[in-house]
C-alpha cells in the first residue's frame, strides 16, 4: 500500500454540504490565513494532520445538528411551557414516560455512534498503520528535559530542537517517520499543522510519520507537561526542499568549523565542564546530557526556542539561564568575563 | 403516611458556652450535621482552589508574563486540580447524599453513624495534609513545597529523580487518607440505601436522587482502589527501592496511566452523577410533573457506571496504543455518549408540557442542561482518537472538562444550594441575589469557557506557564482571564448570600416549593431524629398522594 498525499478520505456530498455549513469550523479552517496562527490545526499541510481535519469537520457537523436539535427542544420548552401569570393552580397533565418515545430517542444515538465510530475507526487505521516507504526519511526524536534531540540514523547527523526535513510530493511521497524515544520524563511532538501529537514515553518505542506537502517552517511545542521548563520546550520543523535538504545534510555532517583565531574560546570550552553535557564533532567534546552543538550557529533559536540565536542570547544562556529559562537544566557556569566573551566567540564559529 | 410535622426547635435558648456547641459538632455522628461539615469544608476550598485559578489566569493574561514564577504556576495547577477533584466537589456530594438520602428514603440515620464520622474527618485530614506542604520542607520561603507533579501525577516525573524533596509525598498520601474516608462513605451509603428504607419503599420507589448516590458509591467502591494501590506502588519506588514506575530501571509509565485513569474516568463519574442527581429531583418539582421516564432513568445511570469503567483509555490515545485498541476505547467513548443523552431527552421530556417556575433552582438547572450538552458534544470530539490527537494536551480539553464540572456540576450544586438551603437552615435564600449570581456566574462562565477552545484548536498546550505571542492566543487569554474575576465576583454573591439568608432570610416552613419526596415532610431544619413516627409510602411521590387524594401516583405506578 503507498501512502496517498493527499486526504485519504473522501466525503459524500451530502456531508460536503453539512461541512460547508458549519462555518465557525470554516472560519478557522483557511489554510492561507497562516499569519493569524502558525500553530492551527485547521490548516494542515501534511496527510495526517489532513485526514484528522476531514474527521473532525464531520464529527463537528454531527454534534452540530445534534447540539440545534436538543437546544431548539430546551428553548421551545423554556418558552411554551413556562407558568403564565395569569395561570390557574391546577397542575398540569403528570406524564410519567412514553415507551414509544424512549425506544425513538435510544435508537437514534446508537445509530448516530456507530456512524461517527465507523468514521473514526477507519482514520485510526489509515494513519497509524500506514507502511513505510523505502523513500523514508528515518528520524529518530529523543525528548529531554527541557529540549527536542533529533537523530538521523541512517544519515550520521545528530542536531537539536530544529528538525529539517524534506517536502513531500504527493506524487512520488518521501516522507518522514520518526522514532520517538525519550531519556527522562514523558514529553509529546505536537506540531498542529503537520499531524496530531504523539507522546515520548520514557522506556517504550513510539512512531508517527509526517509528509509535508508545502515547504515552510512550522511550530508546535511539547504537549505533555514534563517538569519546570515544559512551557519553554518549543519546536521549530523546516520543511526544505529536496535541494535545500541535501545540502542542511551535507553541512550537518561534517565535522565542527575549526577557525584558529577562536582557539581561546575553543580551550575554555574544552576545559571547562561544557564537555561534559555537550558535543562538538571533531573535537573532544563527546558529551550528550545537554544539545549538540556541531552546527549551533544553523539554528534560528537557542534553548529549544527560549530565545532567539544572536550573540547577546547565547551569552546571557551561558551567563545565567535562569534569566531566560528559569528551571532549565542548565547551569550558570560562572565564568570570567574574558572567558566569556573567547568562548561566545568560539561559539559564534560552529556554523 | 403518619409523620407528625411537630417543629421541634433545634437552635438552643438562652444559649450554652460555645466550647460545648463546638464540642458537638466535631464529636457528632447525625447524619445531617457531617452533611453540612462535608458541606461548609467544600465551600472554604472551594474559595482557596478558586483563588488558585486566579493566580493561573493572571499569570496566563498575556504572553511571557513574571506574575508568578513557573516553579510555583506548577504548584498552582496542580493544587487547583487536585483540591477542586477530592477537597470541594467529592466531599460536596458526599455532603448532600449525608444530608437528604437518609430523609429522602424515610430513616434516622445512616446504617453506620460512627463510620460517617470517621470518614468525614478522614476526607477533612486530607486537605489539611495537602495544604500543610506549602509549609512543609522548604516552608514559606520559596512557596514551599507545595506538589508540581499534576494532578494525575505521571511517572516518572513522581520518581525521586525528578521530584526531589516531600512535595510528591504530600500529594500521594493526603490522597490515600481522604480515599480511605470516600470509600467509608460509600459503604455506609450502599448499606444505607440497601437495608434502610422506609415500609413501603421498593428501590422502585426510591427517589431518583437515592439510586443515583447510590450507584455513583457503588463506582467509589470499585475506582477508588486502584488509585490507592498506584498510590502505594509509588511511595514503595520512592522510598522501598522499588521499580514500578521506575523507567530508569525497567518500570513501565504506561502502567501509572492505566491505573491513575482506571480511576480517574469513573471519578469523573463519581462526580457528575450526584448532579444529574440534583437536577432529576429539582427539574420535576420546577416543571411541576413527575420525572419522564424513571425507570429509563436508572437504567440509564446503571449503564453509565458499567460502561464507565471501560473507557479510561481515552485519556491516553496518544500514548502510543495500538490501532486495534485505540479503536476499541474508541468504541466504548462513543457508547456511553448513549445513555447520556438519554438522561437529557428525559429532563427535556419533564419540562415539555409543564408549567416551569423560573425560581433560582431552576435556572440553574436550565444552565446546567445547556452547558452538560455543549461538554457532551465535545466529548464526542474528543473520543474520536485522530481527532484527539490534535486536542488533546490542548486548552480545548481544558474547556470542555470545566463546562462538564463547572458548567455542568456547579451549576447543578448551586441549584441544589438553593433549592435545599431552606431545608438545611431554615430559611430561604434571597431570590434577587440569587438571579444575580446565576446571570453573573453566567456571563463570567461563557466568556471563559467558550472562548478557552479556541486557543487549543489554535495549538496551545495546557500546563504551561506562560507562552509564545503571535500564535493567536493572546487576545483570547486576555478574554478567558476576565470571565473568571466575572466568576468569581458571582461567587462572592453566592457566599454573601449563604451567609445573610441565614440570619436574615425569609422563614421556610416544613415544604417552601411544593415539592413530593420525604425531605420536605418533616420541619426546616429537621428535628435530630428526622421522622417522630417513621413513614409508609404507597409511591415514588408521597407527598404528591397527600396533597392530591383524588390522583395519588400509587394508583398508576
Amino acid at each position: 500500500m503507498r501512502i496517498r498525499g493527499s486526504s485519504n478520505w473522501r466525503m459524500p456530498l451530502a456531508v460536503q454540504v453539512i461541512v460547508l455549513l458549519c462555518v465557525p469550523a470554516g472560519a478557522l479552517a483557511d489554510p492561507a490565513d497562516r499569519s493569524f496562527s502558525p500553530t492551527n490545526i485547521f490548516a494542515p499541510v501534511s496527510t495526517p494532520a489532513h485526514s484528522i481535519l476531514g474527521l473532525s469537520l464531520f464529527v463537528l457537523a454531527v454534534t452540530a445538528a445534534i447540539f440545534v436539535a436538543v437546544f431548539t427542544l430546551l428553548a421551545y420548552c423554556v418558552r411554551k411551557f413556562r407558568k403564565r401569570d395569569n395561570d390557574d393552580i391546577r397542575e398540569p397533565p403528570q406524564v410519567y414516560g412514553s415507551n414509544q418515545i424512549e425506544l425513538a430517542w435510544t435508537v437514534i444515538p446508537i445509530l448516530i455512534v456507530f456512524v461517527l465510530f465507523l468514521a473514526t475507526a477507519r482514520v485510526i487505521h489509515a494513519i497509524q498503520d500506514a507502511p513505510k516507504p523505502a523513500t523514508a526519511v528515518e528520524v529518530t526524536a529523543i525528548g529531554h528535559q527541557f529540549w527536542w534531540e533529533f537523530r538521523y540514523p541512517a544519515l550520521g547527523i545528530v542536531t537539536a530542537n530544529e528538525l529539517h526535513i524534506p517536502v513531500s510530493d504527493p506524487v512520488r511521497p518521501t516522507p518522514t517517520f520518526l522514532k520517538l524515544l525519550s531519556a527522562d520524563t514523558d514529553h509529546s511532538f505536537w506540531v498542529p499543522r503537520l499531524a496530531g501529537k504523539t507522546d515520548l514515553i520514557p522506556n517504550r518505542v513510539n512512531e508517527m510519520w509526517i509528509d509535508p506537502q508545502l515547504t515552510g517552517i512550522y511550530l508546535g511545542q511539547c504537549a505533555q507537561y514534563c517538569g519546570t521548563q515544559h512551557a519553554k520546550m518549543l519546536l521549530r520543523v523546516s520543511v526544505d526542499s529536496r535541494e535545500d535538504f541535501e545540502a542542511w545534510v551535507r553541512a550537518q555532517r561534517q565535522s565542527a568549523n575549526q577557525d584558529e583565531k577562536e582557539n581561546a574560546g575553543r580551550h575554555v570550552f574544552e576545559t571547562t565542564a561544557c564537555v561534559n553535557c555537550h558535543a562538538v564533532a571533531g573535537t573532544n567534546a563527546t558529551g550528550r546530557f545537554g544539545p549538540d552543538l556541531t552546527h549551533l550557529m544553523s539554528r534560528r533559536t537557542i534553548a529549544s526556542g527560549a530565545a532567539e540565536n544572536t550573540p547577546e542570547k547565547l551569552r546571557l544562556w551561558i551567563q545565567n539561564p535562569d534569566a531566560i529559562k528559569p528551571g532549565s537544566l542548565m547551569p550558570a557556569m560562572k565564568l570570567s568575563d574574558p572567558d566569556l566573551d573567547a568562548l561566545v566567540r568560539y561559539l559564534e564559529t560552529l556554523r | 403516611m403518619s409523620s407528625d410535622v411537630m417543629a421541634i426547635q433545634t437552635r438552643e435558648v438562652g444559649g450554652r458556652p460555645w466550647v460545648e456547641r463546638l464540642h458537638e459538632w466535631v464529636t457528632t455522628v447525625d447524619h445531617k450535621r457531617l452533611g453540612i461539615l462535608y458541606i461548609l469544608y467544600a465551600l472554604l476550598f472551594l474559595l482557596i482552589g478558586g483563588i488558585e485559578a486566579i493566580i493561573i489566569r493572571v499569570q496566563l493574561m498575556r504572553p511571557h508574563s513574571d506574575f508568578v514564577s513557573p516553579q510555583v504556576f506548577n504548584r498552582m495547577f496542580t493544587m487547583h486540580g487536585t483540591t477542586m477533584i477530592f477537597f470541594v466537589v467529592m466531599p460536596v456530594m458526599f455532603g448532600f447524599a449525608n444530608y437528604l438520602v437518609p430523609l429522602m428514603i424515610g430513616a434516622r440515620d445512616m446504617a453506620f453513624p460512627r463510620l460517617n464520622a470517621f470518614s468525614f474527618w478522614l476526607t477533612a485530614l486530607g486537605g489539611i495534609l495537602l495544604y500543610f506542604s506549602f509549609l512543609g520542607g522548604s516552608g514559606l520561603y520559596g512557596a514551599g513545597n507545595a506538589p508540581d507533579v499534576g494532578w494525575w501525577a505521571y511517572a516518572p516525573l513522581t520518581s525521586r529523580a525528578f521530584s526531589p524533596g516531600h512535595s510528591t509525598d504530600y500529594w500521594t498520601i493526603a490522597l490515600v487518607v481522604s480515599g480511605f474516608g470516600s470509600i467509608g462513605t460509600a459503604i455506609n451509603i450502599i448499606a444505607t440505601i440497601l437495608s434502610m428504607r422506609c415500609p413501603g419503599m421498593k428501590l422502585s420507589r426510591m427517589p431518583l436522587l437515592a439510586w443515583l448516590t447510590l450507584v455513583m458509591s457503588g463506582l467509589v467502591l470499585i475506582s477508588l482502589t486502584p488509585l490507592s494501590a498506584a498510590q502505594i506502588m509509588l511511595l514503595v519506588d520512592r522510598y522501598l527501592g522499588g521499580h514500578f514506575f521506575d523507567t530508569q530501571a525497567g518500570g513501565s509509565a504506561a502502567l501509572w496511566m492505566h491505573f491513575f485513569w482506571i480511576f480517574g474516568h469513573p471519578e469523573v463519574y463519581i462526580l457528575v452523577i450526584p448532579a444529574f442527581a440534583f437536577a432529576s429531583e429539582i427539574i420535576p418539582v420546577f416543571s411541576r410533573k413527575p420525572i419522564f421516564g424513571y425507570p429509563v432513568m436508572v437504567a440509564a445511570t446503571i449503564c453509565i457506571g458499567f460502561i464507565g469503567m471501560s473507557v479510561w483509555a481515552h485519556h491516553m490515545f496518544t500514548v502510543g496504543m495500538d490501532s486495534n485498541a485505540n479503536t476499541f476505547f474508541v468504541l466504548t467513548t462513543m457508547a456511553i455518549a448513549v445513555p447520556t443523552g438519554i438522561k437529557i431527552f428525559n429532563w427535556l421530556g419533564t419540562m415539555w408540557g409543564g408549567k416551569i417556575q423560573f425560581k433560582t433552582p431552576m435556572l440553574f438547572c436550565i444552565g446546567f442542561l445547556f452547558q452538560f450538552l455543549i461538554a457532551g458534544l465535545t466529548g464526542i470530539m474528543l473520543g474520536s482518537a485522530p481527532f484527539n490527537w490534535q486536542l488533546s494536551g490542548s486548552y480545548f480539553v481544558v474547556a470542555h472538562f470545566h463546562y462538564v464540572i463547572v458548567g455542568g456540576i456547579l451549576f447543578a450544586l448551586f441549584a441544589a444550594f438553593y433549592y435545599w438551603y431552606p431545608k438545611i437552615t431554615g430559611r430561604m435564600l434571597n431570590e434577587r441575589l440569587g438571579k444575580l449570581h446565576f446571570w453573573l456566574f453566567l456571563i463570567g462562565f461563557h466568556l471563559t469557557f467558550d472562548v478557552m477552545h479556541i486557543p487549543g484548536i489554535l495549538g496551545m498546550p495546557r500546563r504551561i506557564y506562560t507562552y509564545e505571542p503571535g500564535r493567536g492566543w493572546d487576545t483570547m487569554n486576555f478574554l478567558v482571564t476576565i470571565g473568571a474575576f466575572v466568576q468569581g465576583i458571582a461567587t462572592l454573591v453566592f457566599v454573601a448570600n449563604l451567609i445573610i439568608s441565614y440570619f436574615k432570610g425569609a422563614r421556610a416552613g416544613n415544604d417552601p416549593w411544593d415539592a413530593w419526596t420525604l425531605e420536605w415532610s418533616v420541619s426546616s431544619p429537621p428535628p435530630v431524629y428526622n421522622f417522630a413516627s417513621i413513614p409508609t409510602v404507597a409511591s415514588r411521590r408521597p407527598l404528591w398522594d397527600l396533597k392530591h387524594p383524588e390522583d395519588p401516583d400509587s394508583r398508576y405506578e
